[in-house]
């Protein structure tokens, strides 16, 4: 099936003054598009191109000769579920099941979301950081460089920030952590991760 | 003009000119921000991996970065980031020029002739390694340990000293260094940044190497 650019599920306007609009629209309108337009293209008439994309991530990962479609739809699908991660008027502490899970894993959620910036602030070049459930419903943090994806490894993400300087040079220029601190304390869509761990 | 040793304690360098000089190919607030506080901040993380370690203090970059297996694992990262983004950084300011040459003069000329069939061929081939780079790095001309012209391309701050090569020309494809003005159009910042390359240098270095 065609990869999809999904929608936005808010104004692009609607994260201001933590992501402008201007950020949102380039990082959706070009680079996401250009992640799904390039997937697309490059699975086209090949085994792949009627593939659930998170088969098509799980089936390239590692392939040298696919690295081209592993990365833009790795690309396309993080995207999608990173925009699902946020919501203007979020972040702070969450609730409902996901929050006693933190506390029971991590001893509570600062000190969770110190490891979750920690692994955001020291992926070096670009990348991905993560909250996953790894096999056997264990909770922890990842990083990822580039496009790589935990589906890969047999995780559930639950949670992601994207850390390529696209993501935040235009907000935040160098200071990636002032980027971090605000998707953490403003932004994080906790509904949408209490309804990824349910399931 | 040759390669310079840096050695321990590192510092930022001269850049030489006005962060406003390589307008409109570079932006004067992405030069202050590139300098200052990514070029800035590898010197002072490289710095702080090696406080204390008189027997890696010693050593010249190149050296360090050439022989990454005798740093200690515990900063080894930290040393290849670090020590990569100095060095690498450090050559990229001195090929960027206002108003620089249009194109390789002499030895160097004949030499990317020879190998790489024309200017503008070398020109297409440096360009796609640029754009190729996926995620963060540099686009290359190095000369090899074995004496030849090269096109390559390497990941994040990686150095081509980690492999030997002798980098003439490099190009910045993080996208700290094009953001601000192109956004996600890393193709017009590829283009345009043939109209600030010091090829004088590039041909000195060039000279220094073969
Ligand atoms: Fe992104
Ligand atoms: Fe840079």
């Amino acid at each position: 099936m065609a990869v999809e650019l999904p929608d936005l599920l808010f104004a692009s306007d609607a994260l201001e003054p933590h992501i402008s609009a201007r950020t949102l629209e380039f990082h959706h309108g070009k680079h996401h598009k250009a992640y799904v337009d390039n997937a697309n293209k490059l699975i086209a008439d090949t085994r792949f191109e009627n593939m659930p994309l998170e088969n098509v991530i799980r089936q390239t990962a590692g392939d040298e000769a696919r690295v081209g479609i592993f990365n833009n739809a790795a690309q396309a699908w993080n995207h999608a579920f990173y925009w699902q991660c946020l919501k203007p008027g979020g972040g702070g502490a969450p609730t409902g099941a996901i929050a006693d899970k933190i506390e029971a894993e991590f001893g509570g959620y600062e000190q969770m979301m110190d490891e979750f910036k920690k692994a955001g602030a020291t992926q070096f070049g670009s990348g991905w950081a993560w909250l996953v459930l790894e096999e056997g419903n264990v909770l922890r943090v990842h990083k990822t460089a580039n496009a790589d994806c935990p589906l890969v490894y047999g995780c559930k993400p639950l949670l992601t920030v994207d850390v390529w300087e696209h993501a935040y040079y235009l907000d935040y220029q160098n200071r990636r952590p002032d980027y971090l601190a605000v998707f953490v304390e403003k932004l994080i869509n906790w509904e949408f991760v209490n309804a990824e761990f349910r399931q | 003009m040759a390669h310079t040793k840096l050695t321990y304690p590192y510092k930022l360098p001269e850049l030489g000119f006005d962060y406003a000089a390589l307008e409109p190919s570079i932006d004067a607030r992405t030069m202050d921000i590139h300098f200052n506080k990514h070029h800035g901040g590898y010197v002072n993380k490289l710095n702080a991996a090696l406080e204390g370690r008189a027997e890696l203090q010693r050593h010249d970059l190149v050296t360090l970065l050439g022989n990454l297996d005798a740093v200690p694992e515990s900063i080894r990262q930290a040393v290849r980031n670090n020590g990569g983004g100095h060095l690498n950084h450090f050559l990229f300011w001195q090929i960027l020029k206002p108003g620089g040459a249009s194109a390789p003069q002499g030895e160097l000329r004949r030499a990317i002739e020879g190998k790489l069939g024309s200017f503008d061929a070398f020109k297409e081939e440096f360009s796609q390694a640029a754009m190729n780079r996926f995620g963060s790095g540099w686009a290359w001309l190095v000369i090899t340990a074995a004496g030849e012209l090269k096109v390559i391309s390497t990941p994040n701050q990686d150095a081509p000293s980690m492999t030997g090569d002798v980098p003439l020309l490099g190009l910045d494809v993080w996208e700290h260094a094009y953001y601000l003005h192109y956004q996600n159009r890393r193709d017009e910042y590829v283009a345009n940044f043939w109209n600030v390359v010091n090829w004088d240098v590039v041909g000195h270095f060039f000279e220094q190497h073969r």
